[in-house]
């Protein structure tokens, strides 16, 4: 059976059976459930309306439940018997779960479970592998969320920037188990593009694709990152440049600029380099600029400080770092780099070893650690 | 999220406040502090936040590679004076505050007299096996 096409399917059956009467964590029970009859069905020819037939089962499967529920009586009967006709099924019950799933009541992580199990269709195994945690662990975070949200009314979507948020986690995730969970990502964000017109699902889309296209170049087989100036531009997959700088020009067209969109541009800027030094420094500057002034974020404050290295020269990109919080992540390696570029490897090479302590991942820390190495070893003049 | 090591010493730690060795403790007592422990990892898996649960012999023995052809090299058993761990357990959890709330509820496991222990633990962040993006 293909998974892929079943899991597509996911979330407008769980809006179906919601149409019918069910309620939301028991009709996304009961998908689940039938999903798991889908794959272990094995059929020889799968059914021509495989939509209609998962219909078909999870509504049953819902009814068992609910029949053994006792103390669910009331719903049962009026869940009895055959379905209204109803209003017929529309796009915009797949909308309303994702807004759902990101509902502002749900912890991050709460989020980003539910979202993947019931937008998603992924099982809660594949979910718990890509997190690292134990299956029964990872069940009670979606049960939890489940029953934060069964109070909230299906019909009324929220802020589209919950869900965006959602989603870039999910993108920031990267890839474990067996799953994708940055493609995963870009499936879902794809999805929810072509259902709105909002400027910044477009402008995360487009993150999303000219992030996605340099991922064989960010690191080596062996799993060593890469800094993008020593990337094999050649191993960028253009086809993804090229649809996220597509997706990316439309929406800026519209003149809504926001936080994502801006994030898109200066990766756009980065994709159009034939060569590092080719790069157009001075016009990344002042998307960062656009940047901090739509967000604030010290982040972003600190990679503009890298970008102004770049653009006006290593002493003016410390001057700008010198303005920041040092106890920012990622501020010592900053200093390092800039150090370096300045010509002091001595205080780089020290200022890396320092940021190696503080990484927050294994391949950083291995990293900065590879990059003190190199300058310690370097021939005393 | 973020994982977190939360380590149990059985020496190297500083004192904790109710300081009697396990062995001189009443059968109940030791029986109430496993229980506890229990129950807090059974809450925590209910919270989707338990990751693993582990304890350690206090036996056991330095090992080093002897070179070509040679066999490990064992210095062992532990000096008294080494930092011994007992066990673990590893959350996945919001945030570092998150993370050090669930250690003190963890170190006030009763002791001696039925006593919270407020035993020292060592809570360590785990490095992400993942990079996000920064280029």
């Amino acid at each position: 059976m293909n998974e892929a096409l079943l899991r597509e399917l996911v979330p407008a059956v769980i809006g179906v059976l919601v149409r019918r009467g069910a309620g939301f964590a028991a009709a996304e029970d009961a998908v689940q459930d039938a999903l798991v009859e889908a794959v272990r069905a094995d059929w020889a020819e799968p059914p021509r309306d495989l939509k209609g037939w998962l219909i078909t089962v999870a509504w049953r499967k819902f009814l068992d439940a609910a029949r053994a529920e006792t103390s669910r009586r009331d719903r049962e009967l009026r869940a009895e018997g055959e379905p209204a006709p109803g209003p017929a099924e529309s796009s915009d019950d797949t909308l309303r779960l994702y807004f759902l799933c990101a509902h502002p009541s749900l912890t991050p992580a709460s989020a980003v479970a539910l979202t993947l199990r019931a937008v998603g269709g992924l099982t809660t195994r594949q979910i718990a592998r890509a997190y690292l945690v134990p299956e029964p662990t990872m069940a009670q975070r979606i049960s939890r969320a489940k029953r934060a949200v069964a109070g909230v009314r299906f019909t009324r979507p929220g802020d589209v920037a919950t869900v965006l948020r959602v989603l870039y986690l999910v993108f920031n995730e990267g890839y474990s188990g067996d799953v994708d969970l940055a493609a995963e990502a870009i499936r879902l964000t794809r999805r929810l593009a072509a259902m709105t017109r909002h400027e910044e699902v477009a402008g995360l889309l487009a993150l999303m694709l000219l992030h996605h296209a340099r991922r064989p170049a960010r690191t080596t087989p062996d799993g060593r990152l890469v800094p993008l100036a020593e990337q094999d531009r050649g191993r960028w997959d253009t086809r993804l440049i090229a649809e996220g700088v597509d997706v990316l020009q439309a929406a800026l067209a519209r003149d809504r600029l926001g936080e994502f969109q801006a994030q898109a541009a200066i990766a756009a800027l980065h994709a159009d380099a034939p060569t590092a030094a080719e790069t157009d420094w001075v016009q990344i500057v002042e998307w960062y600029d656009e940047l901090v002034r739509l967000t604030g974020n010290p982040v972003a404050r600190l990679n503009r400080a890298v970008a102004v290295g770049e653009a006006e020269g290593a002493r003016a990109g410390l001057a700008a770092l010198a303005e920041l919080d040092p106890g920012l992540p990622r501020h010592t390696a900053a200093a390092a780099y800039l150090h370096e570029r300045a010509g002091d490897p001595a205080t780089a090479a020290r200022l890396y070893a320092e940021a190696a302590r503080t990484a927050l991942s294994l391949p950083e820390r291995d990293h900065l650690t590879r990059q003190a190495a190199r300058l310690n070893a370097r021939p005393r003049e | 999220m973020a994982k977190y090591l939360l380590l149990k010493h059985y020496r190297g730690a500083p004192a904790p406040v109710n300081d009697v060795p396990m062995d001189r403790w009443t059968p109940e007592e030791v029986a109430a502090h496993v229980q506890y422990m229990v129950d807090f990892a059974a809450r925590l898996e209910g919270s989707g936040e338990f990751v693993d649960s582990q304890g350690l012999s206090p036996e056991g023995a330095f090992v080093r590679y002897g070179g070509e052809g040679r066999p490990p090299v064992v210095d062992g058993p532990f000096a008294e004076t080494k930092d011994l761990i007992a066990g673990w357990m590893v959350i996945d959890v919001e945030s570092r505050e998150r993370a050090y709330e669930l250690a003190a509820e963890l170190s006030a496991a009763p002791g001696a007299g039925g006593r919270p222990i407020h035993e020292w633990l060592e809570v360590r962040p785990f490095l992400a096996v993942h990079s996000t993006v920064f280029d």
